[in-house]
């Protein structure tokens, strides 16, 4: 689609020849407002330390790397149908991974194997559970009960890990106690590197979080991204056109798995601390009411919700919190079963089509396409 | 419409036994079990390359489960189903629609959010490069007389539309064998009449073989080479619809109970 729009307007302007690949039916926000919305919020997110220091930005910094938690639940569960409660154990086993490393290998060799080691672990641990999920012929409800019991399981595991007897190496797993003292995120080989804290993990993770919403919408808006969508809507049918709908699933819940990996990543080497909490029901949620709320088909809608109600989370405190969060699921779900994100478009969408009847067709044609 | 028709037999050209020489598909002692209930039992049918075969019997006949014994969305109990003279019984779904089994459903399953052009895009996109997807989808389009409906979403489009995109979907992967299940359910009398011409210049401008599971015995007089009537998951009779519809033991099992 994005070479037919461009062969049928020969005289597009590089703006939209830039623009096209991120664009097409798979995504929610393809019109010149939903970019200039896009862009301002990515430069208040930019602004955010220069406005409110340093010190609050790397306390923030934590809903960036949620934000991509939610990220890579909305590319399963969006665009392929697959609910998994299992991110967090992505996460968990990447977080862990990257301290095992970092413990053991000082320097900043051990941070950037670290890296390296914990996105190829949780990438692995995907892979492994898809494929015997999706070959195995596990569909629908029960891949969902599968990813959250697996989620359950490594809590228990970590939970027990308590003492002397459960390290490896210089890294002790901390039983619920969880694992500390884990390096700064660097970059760099031995003594020569560059330490990434603070406002500096902040831009990081903002920049990461960037990256992979712009990559997801070039992959969903490709051949690969209709074949997961045309997935989700009917596997049979699609099974038809020739798709092995079974590999799609098993790529995509990789994929899926080692986004989770890169959060988790950035997660332990934002707060050097990561304990089995992660991994329990409350934290397997989190993702998918991040989700549901914004709009599990809309990137940019999980991301904002990902980020707005960790802020009202922080300013409730406590239990509290977690009641208020569950009410606006509860709210959303009923007034919006398909989330914000969606809802919101179909509303600007419908005001600009009863403001500028065809007056102004080259628009319009791309705001509805 | 047929018997108003009488131009239709005569551009078909199929020999009175039944007899070619290239069978495009072949089951051999076919046999499906449902948890001890037999749903197919040893069939042993053949379609001929370019025969347009019509597949009829009473409701419970086993002719959707046969249908999808050759698309692999069934595994069977036992026997094997040659294609191109190639066992295909191993192979998915997916592998069958490569080498050119191509099927629509009884219900339309266009995909709601997508406009027609992106419906197309989707078995279009396996076989063709991007720069001719607008091409293809225009020539597709054009042959199925919904050129005029190319940025529509299907919940704008007509029945007798969704049938025909679903059709020219199924057309796009260039198949050399369709399978239709109830292709005119639910159709007007005109759509009918728009699927059957639609059927045949396809059958007689690209070759392809059909079988189509159809209730509908006036739309199968007017399309079928030959046909194959079920009862019980066996082959009760086979022949022209002329042989068939005289058979008096067919019309106790099926026709009579139709009419």
């Amino acid at each position: 689609m994005e070479g037919v729009r461009m062969s049928s307007e020969p005289n597009s302007s590089l703006l939209e020849r830039v623009r096209s690949p991120f664009e097409g039916p798979n995504t929610l926000g393809n019109s010149n407002g939903f970019w200039l919305t896009f862009g301002v919020g990515v430069v208040s997110l930019a602004l955010y330390p220069v406005l409110f220091g340093t010190y609050a930005a790397g306390e923030r910094a934590v809903f960036l790397v949620y934000a991509l938690l939610g990220v890579s639940l909305c590319f399963v569960w969006g665009f392929c149908g697959i609910l998994s409660f299992g991110q967090v154990a992505f996460f968990g086993v990447s977080g862990y991974t990257f301290g095992i490393v970092g413990l053991n290998v000082s320097s900043y060799t051990g941070v950037t194997l670290g890296i390296v080691a914990g996105i190829a672990v949780a990438t692995l641990f995907a892979a492994a559970l898809g494929y015997f999920m999706f070959y195995g012929g596990v569909r629908d409800v029960y891949v969902t009960i599968i990813t959250l019991v697996v989620a359950l399981v490594l809590k228990t595991f970590m939970d027990q890990t308590a003492g002397g007897e459960w390290a490896i190496g210089e890294a002790e797993l901390g039983g619920f106690n969880g694992m500390r003292n884990i390096p700064n995120l660097a970059i760099g080989v031995g003594d020569v590197g560059i330490d990434v804290s603070r406002a500096m993990h902040y831009y990081v993770a903002l920049a990461a979080l960037i990256a992979v919403y712009l990559g997801l919408r070039v992959l969903v808006n490709g051949r690969f991204g209709y074949a997961m969508v045309a997935t989700r809507e009917d596997e049979t049918r699609t099974e038809m056109f020739g798709y092995n709908t079974t590999l799609i699933k098993f790529v995509t819940f990789t994929l899926g798995g080692a986004l989770a990996g890169l959060s988790g990543v950035l997660y332990v080497t934002w707060g050097n601390y990561i304990d089995p909490q992660q991994f329990a029901i409350t934290a397997a949620s989190m993702p998918v009411i991040w989700a549901s709320i914004g709009g599990r088909d809309s990137i940019a809608g999980t991301m904002a919700a990902a980020i707005v109600l960790q802020w009202i989370e922080l300013q409730l405190t406590g239990e509290w919190a977690l009641v208020i969060v569950g009410s606006l699921l509860v709210f959303v779900i009923l007034a919006m079963p398909e989330g914000i994100a969606p809802r919101l478009r179909t509303f600007v969408l419908d005001r600009q089509s009863s403001s500028e009847p065809a007056t102004a067709p080259a628009t319009t044609e791309e705001v509805t396409d | 419409m047929a018997a108003s028709d009488p131009t239709v037999k005569t551009t078909r050209a199929v020999d009175e036994t039944g007899e070619r020489s290239s069978r495009i598909l072949q089951t051999r002692d076919l046999h499906k079990e449902f948890g001890g209930l037999t749903a197919t039992d040893t069939v042993d049918f053949a379609v001929e390359e370019g025969e347009l075969r019509c597949l009829i019997g009473p409701n419970g006949a086993g002719k959707s489960t046969f249908l999808n014994l050759i698309t692999g969305q069934l595994e069977p109990t036992a026997g094997s189903i040659y294609y191109d003279g190639i066992d295909i019984t191993p192979l998915p779904s997916h592998e069958r629609v490569d080498r050119g089994i191509s099927m629509k459903f009884q219900v339309p399953t266009l995909y709601e959010d997508l406009t027609a052009r992106q419906n197309l895009r989707i078995p279009l996109q396996r076989i063709v490069d991007a720069d001719e997807f607008e091409t293809r989808t225009r020539e597709l389009l054009a042959q199925f007389d919904l050129l005029a409906e190319i940025d529509e979403t299907p919940a704008a489009l007509s029945h007798g539309q969704q049938q025909r995109l679903e059709i020219a979907m199924a057309m796009a992967l260039e198949p050399t064998l369709m399978l239709l299940d109830e292709p005119v359910a639910g159709l007007s009398v005109e759509e009918t009449a728009e699927v059957a011409e639609l059927l045949r210049t396809i059958q007689a401008e690209e070759g392809v073989a059909f079988i189509v599971i159809e209730h509908d015995i006036d739309f199968v007089e007017t399309i079928a080479d030959r046909v194959t009537v079920l009862d019980q998951g066996s082959i009760f009779t086979e022949g022209t619809i002329e042989k068939v519809k005289t058979d008096p033991a067919v019309r106790r099992i099926y026709l009579g109970e139709e009419r």
